[in-house]
């Protein structure tokens, strides 16, 4: 990639030559320096692994994997188990899914398949984005003042006749797995519609139009045909909430109610791993403080189970429409 | 609406046919209808936490807000003037972090790496770090810095936000540079440009605009997260400018005012959460409307 050498009366040989290899040298810094950056990335991810399993050492030689399994969370004995938390976790996450995944992929199929004018659908569809872009701080808050005042009426109505049922079997908190399910509904939302959306959107036009040729109606090919094609995009788009229901915090500590405790109820407060850190963090001791690390690889373990699975699904699925 | 009206729809003979209102096209109607509401559902939490928002905030909004500290627990007038310094100091040191390696790293994907096993990974890797919960970045910058260093720290805060902030930088401007035409690379190559002088001046500058939205919006993402500040910035209901010291941000601030019974703070809470939401919304409706614009 030299441009020296059509100089026609080749004067300073050594000069062009320096020059030559300046240019060479620095194009060569610039490629490696542009490769350790993109590589210091997948340093950070394998970086934060180790490094937060490196802190929480002590705690997980003390308490192995009976952390898991004990309920126990006590800084005066210094004696510690997420049980209730990884079962906060969990729930929390499923009541956002079981709202958030009927919602999102009907969107997503509303407003990929035309049934409105773009410029009815950019705005809702923008509108959905944003969404996402509230902070959960605010959406904490606004949950504390405005949602749970909201819903009492409604989980009381729920207390009353479906108190047979367990889920919903004791007098409701505001604050409960049930409220921040809910809210985490709305914070994964625009996840599965996105994607969803995506997914339909790059479909082969070959298979929405062989559906209709053979005479099904709109919502037949879209059944039928366009949401098996897509369904491992929407998966993926599923995982990928679950992901970040599992992790989010800041709504989590607001209004899970931080109870240490199992409660099949999900009107009762709960806690969850996030929720756990973020709110015993900053008065932890020593050992809490491992214990609390602890706590937070294992969260770190589950999401990224979780993500990886989404990546692999979603890239498995782009190749094979290449 | 019936299938008369779409393209796809068979042709005129047939019209009689489609007008019949049969199982199958109430089924349609229906399910039509119903992701309708699903839209209108949606955008309802959106529409009434901005409504919200403004309206417990606003009436808090005016000079003392963004110039005097916050009062004690329980005592009403003060602001919020050294959470918002604090923010943009802690965002400072985030974007002075993420932003080289970011968009060094986007060059390195999309101009070299393009189609490697390398980049195959690292974009793999941006994706999962950016599914990975905020508070583990804050975990990480407890135990890389503020274990290291024996204090809580803006600077600390910075690196945590830094984390979050990466991998969105990174995938963002990849996106932008990808959109830069190959013709415009060829050409400043074929004047005898080396690779790093066609980057750096033809490439670069083409897809600022990108770049720059992708900075804003990484940005706007890292400006409203509180989890991985809670143990890294820690607060400070003081003056500070020390990046080696505790700081006081706007998302953590309104944090534990939302959380202490006293409604003075509850309302500095609202306010905060106005301001946050306002530079959020503003920042990511901008952004869009700046990517629209293309240079070639």
């Amino acid at each position: 990639m030299s441009v020296s050498d059509n100089s026609p009366e080749a004067p300073d040989v050594a000069a062009i030559e320096a020059r030559k290899n300046l240019r060479y040298y620095l194009d060569q810094a610039f490629y490696y320096t542009t490769m350790i950056f993109a590589l210091a990335l997948a340093v950070v991810l394998a970086w934060i692994i180790i490094q937060i399993g490196i802190t929480a050492l002590p705690a997980i030689s003390r308490f192995g994997l009976d952390f898991l399994a004990s309920t126990t969370w006590d800084p005066v004995r210094n004696i510690y188990g997420i049980l209730p938390q990884i079962y906060g976790t969990l729930v929390s996450a499923i009541i956002g899914l079981v709202v958030a995944v009927p919602l999102g992929l009907g969107i997503a199929v509303f407003l990929s398949e035309d049934f409105l004018p773009t410029y009815v659908s950019t705005p809702i569809t923008f509108a959905i984005e944003l969404l996402a872009a509230i902070p959960s701080v605010v959406i904490g808050l606004w949950g504390i003042f405005v949602l749970i005042p909201f819903l009492r009426p409604f989980y009381a109505f729920l207390r009353q006749y479906l108190g047979w049922i367990p889920l919903f079997g004791t007098e409701p908190r505001g604050n409960s797995l049930l409220t921040l399910g809910l809210v985490l509904a709305f914070m994964i939302l625009p996840l599965i519609t996105s994607i969803s959306r995506g997914t339909l959107v790059s479909l082969p036009p070959h298979l929405r139009q062989g559906a209709m040729a053979l005479g099904a109606t709109r919502w037949e090919t879209i059944l039928r045909v366009l949401i098996p094609a897509g369904f491992s995009g929407i998966v993926g788009s599923i995982m990928l909430a679950l992901g970040r229901a599992m992790g989010e915090t800041m709504a989590a500590a607001m209004l899970v109610g931080n109870a240490n405790r199992i409660n099949i109820s999900i009107l009762q407060p709960g806690s969850t791993i996030a929720s756990l850190i973020a709110s015993q963090f900053g008065e932890a001791g020593r050992d809490q403080v491992a214990a609390l690390l602890y706590a937070g690889l294992i969260l770190m373990i589950l999401t990224l189970i979780v993500n990886i699975l989404a990546e692999m699904i979603i890239k498995k699925f782009q190749n094979v429409e290449r | 609406m019936t299938e008369s009206s779409q393209p796809h729809s068979s042709g005129s003979e047939n019209i009689q046919l489609d007008l019949v209102l049969t199982a199958r096209t109430l089924f349609g109607f229906f399910m039509t209808g119903l992701t309708g509401l699903f839209a209108a559902i949606a955008i309802i939490p959106l529409a009434a936490i901005i409504i919200n928002v403004a309206s417990q905030g606003l009436p808090l909004i005016n000079l003392n807000l963004f110039t005097k500290l916050p009062p004690p627990p329980g005592l009403s007038g003060g602001g919020l003037g050294n959470a918002i310094v604090g923010t943009l100091i802690v965002l400072a040191v985030a974007v002075v972090i993420s932003v080289p390696i970011g968009v060094l790293g986007a060059v390195w994907l999309s101009e070299f790496g393009r189609g490697s096993k390398i980049a195959y990974w690292v974009r793999f890797s941006a994706n999962v770090l950016s599914g990975v919960p905020a508070i583990i970045a804050g975990l990480f910058s407890y135990t890389i810095v503020v274990m290291t260093m024996g204090t809580f720290s803006a600077f600390a805060g910075g690196v945590a936000l830094a984390v979050v902030m990466l991998p969105i930088v990174m995938r963002t401007t990849e996106e932008g540079l990808v959109l830069v035409p190959e013709e415009v690379r060829l050409a400043a190559l074929g004047l005898g440009a080396t690779r790093f002088e066609t980057v750096s001046r033809v490439v670069l500058p083409a897809a600022l605009p990108s770049i720059a939205t992708a900075v804003t919006l990484a940005v706007a993402r890292a400006g409203g997260e509180a989890a991985p500040l809670l143990f890294t910035a820690l607060n400070n209901n003081f003056w500070s400018t020390d990046l080696f010291r505790p700081i006081s941000t706007l998302s953590v601030q309104v944090y534990f005012f939302a959380i202490i019974p006293y409604k003075p703070q509850q309302e500095l809470a609202w306010a905060g959460a106005l301001v946050l939401l306002s530079i959020i919304l503003i920042v990511s409706i901008g952004s869009r409307l700046v990517t629209r614009k293309k240079r070639y």
